[in-house]
C-alpha cells in the first residue's frame, strides 16, 4: 500500500467517521464538532485530487464561516433536541427500512458501475492543461463559465433581498437610533442651565 | 467569443439589469410608495421583451460552449412565460395593494423568478439546468411567505422551501451520478455517451433521481405534497403566480432535459414519465372531490393539468412535445382568467375561498358568471372549449406512441375530474339562495382578464390563435 493510497483511506474514513458521529451524537454542539472533522477530512480527499484551491476553499469557507455559524446558531436557539429526537424516534423503524431499501439499489448501482468510454476524454476536455489549478479555475470562470457564474451571484441577491423581505420591519414603538439628528443636536436648545441656590429647590 | 454569447443572453441580461435598477431606485427613493408604479414597469418589461424574443429571434444560437440554448423551443416557451407572469403582475396589483402586501421587492423577485424560468427553458448543462432552477425556487420561496403576519403564508413558504431543497438534493444527486457516468455536465455531451439504447444501471439511477427533482418542481405525483398547502397559503396573487409561468418553465425544463441529454434512451423514461401521468391525473382527479377551499381545488386541478401535459411527453415523439406545449399554453390562459374570478371573490372587503360563496352567483353577475362557466367547461375539457383540443392533442399523441392505455385512462380521469368543476357551476346557477352575496368586484383589470381568458377559450377553436405552428417549429428543433 503506497503512502497516497493510505493517506486516502485515512482521510476517508475520517470523513465517514464524521458524518455518522454528525448524525448520531447526542449532544449538537459535538455534531457540529464532528461536522468540522468531516469538512477537513474532505479537504484533505480534495488534495489529494489534486485540486487544492477547492480544498483550501472548503476549510475557510465551511470550516471558518459556515460551521461556526451553525455552532452559534446550535448554541443560541433553544431548542429541546432531546424531545425531537424522541419524536424521531418513533419513525426510526420505517427510515430503516427506507436507508436499507435504499443502501441496497446503490449498491446495485455502484456494483454494476461503469462510465462511458468517452467519459475520460469528456472530462479532461473542460479544463485548461499545463496550467495551475487555481488558475485554470481563473480561466474558465470568467470566460466559459460567465453565465453560471452571474447566475449565482443573481441568487445570492436573491436570498439577501428574501430574507431583509421577510425578517425586517419597521416598528413604530421602537425608538431608533438617527445619527444625523444627534450630530446636529444644538447644545444650548437641549440643555438649560440652573444656578440653583443652596438650601432652595427649583 | 464573449460579444456573440452575450448578444444570445442579451434578454436575460437586460431583465436582471431592470431589476437590480429596480432594487436600487426603490430603495434610495420612495421605497413602498412606487410599488405599484414598479409593478406596472415590470409587466411592461416583460410584454417588451416577450414581443422581442418572439418577432426577433430565428434559427439555433447555442452561447457558451452549449450551455446556453436560443431555438424555437426556448423561445416558445419564454415568450409564454414571460406573458403569463405580466399578466399576473398586472392582476395581482390591486389586491395586493388593498391588503397592505405590496411591497417593492415583491415585483423585483418576480422579475429574478423570470429570469430563472428562463435560463431553465434554455439549458444546455446541467449546471445552467440547477441555477436557473435555484434561482426561480428561491425567488418563489420568498414570494409565498410573503404575508409575514399570517402563519399560513409562513408555513407555506416554509413547506415549499423544505421540500423545495429536498427536491433539489435528489436532482444534485442525479446530475453527479450522471456526470459520473457521462463525464460531462453538457447535454450535448450527455447523448453523445447515452445513445446506444442501452444505459448502465448508474446512469439510469441518475436519470430517475433528475426526474423526480423535476416532478417536484411540475408537482407530479407522487411528489405533489406541497402543492395544496402552498397554493392555500401563499398570497392569493401568488398562487396565481404559480399555477402559470414555474409549471410551464418545469415543463420547458422537463422537456429539454429528456430529449436534449437523454433523447437516445427514450424507452428507459417514458414508462417513467407515463407513469407520473397516469397517477397526477387521478389523484388530481379523485383528491378535488372533497375540496371546498378553491385554491386548494386549483391546487389539485393543476396537479392533475400536469398528468396531461406529461402524457404528450411521455408520448416521445416531436407530436408529443407539441401536445405538450400547446396544452401548457391553454392551460395557463385559463388559470390567468380564473385566478381573475378568484381574486375578485370578496365578501365586505375580505377575500373568500369558500366555493359554496358562490350560491346563485349568477343571479347577481351574470356575465362573470358566463365568463367563468365557459372557463370551468373549458378546464373540464368540455367541447367545443379550447381546453378540450388541448387534452385531444395530448391523447392523439400518447395513442399514436403506442399509449393507447395511457389515453384510455386519461380520458377516464377526465371524465371523474369534470365532476369538481361542473359543481362550481351547479353552485353558480343552481345553488341554494344564500343572504350573505359576494361583494360586487369591479376592479376592470381583473375583468378584462376574465373575459378575455374566456373569450379565447371560445374563439380560440378557429385555429387555436396560430399557435399550433409554432408548438410544431418549436417541437422540432428538440426532437430530431
Amino acid at each position: 500500500m503506497s503512502v497516497a493510497v493510505f493517506i486516502f483511506y485515512l482521510f476517508a474514513i475520517c470523513t465517514i467517521t464524521g458524518g455518522l458521529f454528525t448524525v448520531i451524537s447526542r449532544n449538537p454542539v459535538h455534531s457540529v464538532l464532528w461536522l468540522i472533522l468531516a469538512f477537513l477530512s474532505s479537504a484533505g480527499l480534495f488534495v489529494l485530487l489534486g485540486a487544492e484551491f477547492v480544498a483550501m476553499l472548503l476549510i475557510i469557507v465551511y470550516v471558518g464561516a459556515v460551521a461556526v455559524l451553525f455552532l452559534f446558531v446550535v448554541m443560541m436557539l433553544d431548542i429541546d433536541f432531546a424531545e425531537l429526537k424522541a419524536e424521531m424516534a418513533k419513525y426510526m423503524p420505517l427510515a430503516l427500512l427506507i436507508g436499507v431499501v435504499l443502501l441496497m439499489q446503490l449498491t446495485m448501482a455502484f456494483g454494476s458501475w461503469e462510465a462511458s468510454a468517452q467519459a475520460e476524454g469528456l472530462r479532461g476536455a473542460v479544463t485548461p492543461t499545463d496550467t495551475h489549478n487555481t488558475a485554470a479555475l481563473g480561466l474558465i470562470i470568467y470566460d466559459q463559465y460567465f453565465l453560471i457564474f452571474q447566475l449565482s451571484g443573481l441568487i445570492l441577491l436573491v436570498a439577501m433581498v428574501g430574507a431583509i423581505v421577510l425578517t425586517l420591519r419597521h416598528r413604530t414603538d421602537v425608538k431608533r437610533q438617527d445619527v444625523v439628528a444627534q450630530m446636529h443636536r444644538d447644545p444650548a436648545k437641549a440643555m438649560e442651565l440652573k444656578d440653583v441656590k443652596p438650601g432652595q429647590g427649583l | 467569443m464573449i460579444q456573440a454569447d452575450l448578444t444570445i443572453i442579451m434578454p436575460e441580461i437586460i431583465l436582471s439589469l431592470f431589476a437590480i435598477a429596480a432594487l436600487l431606485g426603490a430603495v434610495y427613493t420612495g421605497k413602498d410608495k412606487f410599488a405599484p408604479m414598479l409593478v406596472w414597469a415590470t409587466a411592461g418589461v416583460f410584454v417588451t421583451l416577450a414581443l422581442w424574443i418572439g418577432v426577433n429571434g430565428e434559427g439555433t444560437n447555442v452561447a457558451f460552449g452549449g450551455m446556453f440554448n436560443d431555438d424555437a423551443f426556448s423561445r416558445f416557451a419564454k415568450v409564454a412565460i414571460l406573458l403569463s407572469s405580466a399578466a399576473v403582475l398586472v392582476m395581482s396589483q390591486e389586491y395586493m395593494e388593498r391588503k397592505g402586501l405590496l411591497r417593492f421587492e415583491y415585483p423585483v423577485l418576480v422579475a429574478l423568478a423570470v429570469v430563472g424560468m428562463m435560463v431553465m427553458v434554455s439549458a444546455g448543462d446541467l449546471m445552467t439546468l440547477y441555477l436557473g432552477l435555484e434561482l426561480q425556487s428561491l425567488s418563489l420561496y420568498v414570494v409565498a411567505s410573503l404575508r409575514r403576519d399570517s402563519a399560513r403564508s409562513t408555513e407555506a413558504g416554509l413547506k415549499y422551501f423544505v421540500l423545495g431543497a429536498l427536491s433539489s438534493g435528489l436532482l444534485l444527486y442525479g446530475a453527479s451520478l450522471t456526470y459520473g457516468f457521462a463525464g460531462t455536465t453538457l447535454f450535448s455531451g450527455i447523448i453523445q455517451t447515452a445513445s446506444d439504447g442501452s444505459i448502465s444501471v448508474g446512469l439510469l439511477f441518475g436519470l430517475v433521481l433528475i426526474i423526480s427533482g423535476l416532478a417536484f418542481k411540475v408537482s407530479a405525483v407522487p411528489f405533489h405534497m406541497w402543492t395544496p398547502d402552498v397554493y392555500e397559503g401563499s398570497p392569493t396573487p401568488v398562487t396565481a403566480f404559480f399555477a402559470t409561468a414555474p409549471k410551464i418553465a418545469a415543463m420547458g425544463l422537463f422537456a429539454r432535459v429528456l430529449y436534449d441529454a437523454f433523447g437516445g434512451v427514450v424507452s428507459d423514461w417514458s414508462q417513467v414519465i407515463a407513469l407520473l401521468s397516469l397517477l397526477s391525473m387521478f389523484l388530481g382527479a379523485f383528491a378535488a372531490i372533497g375540496q371546498t377551499n378553491i385554491k386548494r381545488l386549483m391546487a389539485f386541478s393543476s396537479i392533475a393539468h400536469m398528468g396531461y401535459a406529461l402524457m404528450g411527453l411521455a408520448a416521445g415523439t416531436a407530436l408529443g412535445v407539441q401536445a405538450m406545449l400547446v396544452y401548457m399554453a391553454i392551460y395557463v390562459t385559463m388559470n390567468i382568467g380564473t385566478f381573475a374570478f378568484i381574486l375578485s371573490m370578496e365578501k365586505d372587503g375580505q377575500a373568500v375561498t369558500d366555493i359554496s360563496a358562490l350560491n346563485q352567483y349568477a343571479k347577481r353577475e351574470p356575465g362573470k358568471a358566463l365568463a367563468m362557466l365557459v372557463l370551468l367547461f373549458s378546464m373540464a375539457g368540455v367541447p367545443p372549449m379550447v381546453g378540450f383540443f388541448g387534452k385531444l392533442y395530448v391523447l392523439q399523441a400518447a395513442y399514436d406512441a403506442g399509449l393507447a392505455w395511457l389515453a384510455i385512462a386519461g380520458v377516464i380521469a377526465s371524465v371523474i375530474g369534470a365532476y369538481y368543476y361542473l359543481r362550481i357551476v351547479f353552485f353558480m346557477y343552481f345553488g341554494a339562495e344564500q343572504d350573505d352575496a359576494l361583494d360586487k368586484n369591479s376592479s376592470p383589470v381583473l375583468w378584462t382578464f376574465l373575459m378575455g381568458s374566456a373569450a379565447i377559450m371560445v374563439l380560440g377553436l378557429i385555429n387555436l390563435f396560430g399557435i399550433e405552428g409554432a408548438a410544431a417549429a418549436a417541437a422540432a428543433t428538440l426532437v430530431n
